[in-house]
């Protein structure tokens, strides 16, 4: 069953790894919606301070809206997924697995980015561990809840605005305590409720988020 | 499926053509009601409730918007009780009645916020602050028109009935998450400023108002809902030939009438 479960992961990934200049897309994105923001608001660096955390979460839920359409896309145009959804291996554990893959190439390079740019846009030194530990809590959730809205919407014209609907409402939840992580943690609370409230977001949605997604993809290819 | 028109269970009614008639002879009754009520619930609101201590008369506002509210939330979650139903029991009809409940669960939420607004702005002297409850009820709109949008924009039918059943229940999950993290954020990020909190007694005639509206507003939502789940079952069955006799019948009867 494991063997299923890796052997998604390892295609997957290399899929990525062959299409290296996707992720790198995705990455740039990121950047250049971080570097926008300081012409919309003004240089001010004590503004550009207090609005990083929020800018930073913003940008990376944006980020990963934006490659959300990705994830099944390629599978449901060349047929892999209605074999993989033919085959007798659980559905769960190669959805998750697509999910892993999909947040490797897409959340985790965010996550390694985000301090760099949290030095742009001159957030305190003391902020970049909670920062971190926020993204790397709160990007699986966004992932694991956009491929739901990935797997409702495959196919469909005018797909990309309609996940956009469909999923932003759900990631509200996981920007209020991701940028709210980092807020606490500057304004001197401690991080702590806000990053164990994002990890039980995790632990909910990873227990929660495959079979809906199973469900969504059954739907949709039928 | 079984034959759906034997048996004396209440549950003959989930087969369409035995709820279509039904719905027809059940939605008229509840137009009247609801425009009755409405009428009694204006005249206690307007005429019969004492003006407000603090508020003056803007406060009447609340006979409008707290219905609406009540009803914005209450048929997000029917919409998900249908939604489940039809996942489950594969039924048609349940699916039909959560997309006949989603257009007017999103205009009571926008009656809500606009009402809310209008009341704000003499009151706390700004149409919109990023309240907890005033965030979470524009959340609750969009979650209503994703929706919406969703099952519109699936061209085959089975697909946009299940499609828009898993998120209306994805939907339902995420509400309480959406309503208590917007809830902490606003608590987290500043002192209660602004608090929806009522007054701590209200006059019996301003609670009667408010009831008796919110019941028009229940009446109202099963009547639209009704009148506005039969043609969406006309053309879902419009190639079975119960569909087409009903359709030769009311033709039959328009041309009895002209």
């Amino acid at each position: 069953m494991l063997s299923a479960f890796f052997a998604v992961l390892r295609r997957d990934l290399l899929l990525a790894w062959r299409g290296r200049a996707d992720v790198l897309v995705t990455l740039a994105f990121f950047v250049i919606v971080v570097c926008l923001f300081p012409f919309g608001v003004g240089a001010e660096a004590n503004l550009l301070r207090t609005i990083a955390p929020g800018v930073l979460w913003v940008a990376a839920l944006l980020a990963s809206l934006l490659s959300l359409h990705r994830l099944f896309a390629q599978d449901h145009a060349d047929g892999t997924l209605e074999q993989l959804l033919l085959s007798s291996e659980p559905a769960v554990l190669w959805v998750t697995a697509k999910v892993l893959a999909f947040w490797l190439t897409t959340g985790l390079p965010v996550v390694v980015v985000a301090p760099v740019l949290g030095m742009l846009l001159d957030l305190e030194q003391g902020a970049y561990p909670v920062l971190v530990i926020s993204l790397v809590l709160g990007t699986p959730i966004l992932a694991l809840l956009g491929a739901v809205g990935a797997a409702l919407t495959l196919g469909l014209r005018g797909g990309g605005m309609l996940l956009a609907l469909l999923v932003l409402p759900l990631f509200v939840p996981v920007l209020i305590f991701g940028a709210g992580a980092v807020e606490a943690e500057l304004s001197g609370t401690g991080a702590t409720a806000h990053l164990l409230l994002l990890g039980g977001g995790l632990a909910g949605a990873l227990a929660l988020a495959p079979w809906a997604c199973m469900a969504a993809l059954r739907v949709s290819t039928e | 499926m079984s034959r759906p028109d034997r048996g004396p269970s209440i549950l003959r009614f989930a087969a369409p053509q035995n709820f279509y008639p039904l719905a027809g002879r059940l939605a008229p009754w509840f137009a009247g009601a609801a425009a009755l009520l409405t009428l009694a619930g204006l005249w206690l609101s307007f005429f019969v409730a004492p003006t407000d201590a603090t508020q003056g008369e803007v406060y009447r506002v609340i006979f409008i918007h707290v219905p609406a509210a009540w009803m914005s939330m209450f048929v997000y979650l029917v919409m998900a009780f249908w939604s489940a139903v039809g996942l489950v029991m594969n039924t048609r009809l349940s699916f039909l009645m959560s997309q006949a409940l989603a257009p007017t669960g999103a205009m009571f939420c926008v009656v809500a916020l606009w009402t809310g607004a209008l009341w704000g702005k003499p009151t706390w002297g700004t149409y919109w602050v990023w309240d907890a409850r005033l965030t979470s009820q524009a959340l609750l709109l969009f979650l209503y028109l994703g929706f919406i949008a969703l099952t519109r924009a699936i061209e085959d039918p089975r697909r946009a009935d299940r499609a828009g059943a898993i998120i209306a229940l994805v939907g339902a999950v995420n509400v309480p998450v959406i309503y208590f993290s917007v809830k902490w954020w606003n608590t987290l990020h500043q002192g209660a400023s602004v608090s929806l909190t009522k007054a701590p007694s209200m006059a019996t005639t301003m609670l009667a108002g408010m009831l008796v509206m919110a019941v028009a507003a229940w009446a109202y939502t099963l009547a639209v809902v009704l009148w506005r789940v039969r043609p969406m079952i006309l053309e879902r069955e419009r190639h079975t030939e119960w569909v087409g006799a009903e359709l030769m019948r009311e033709a039959l009867r328009q041309g009895g009438r002209a």
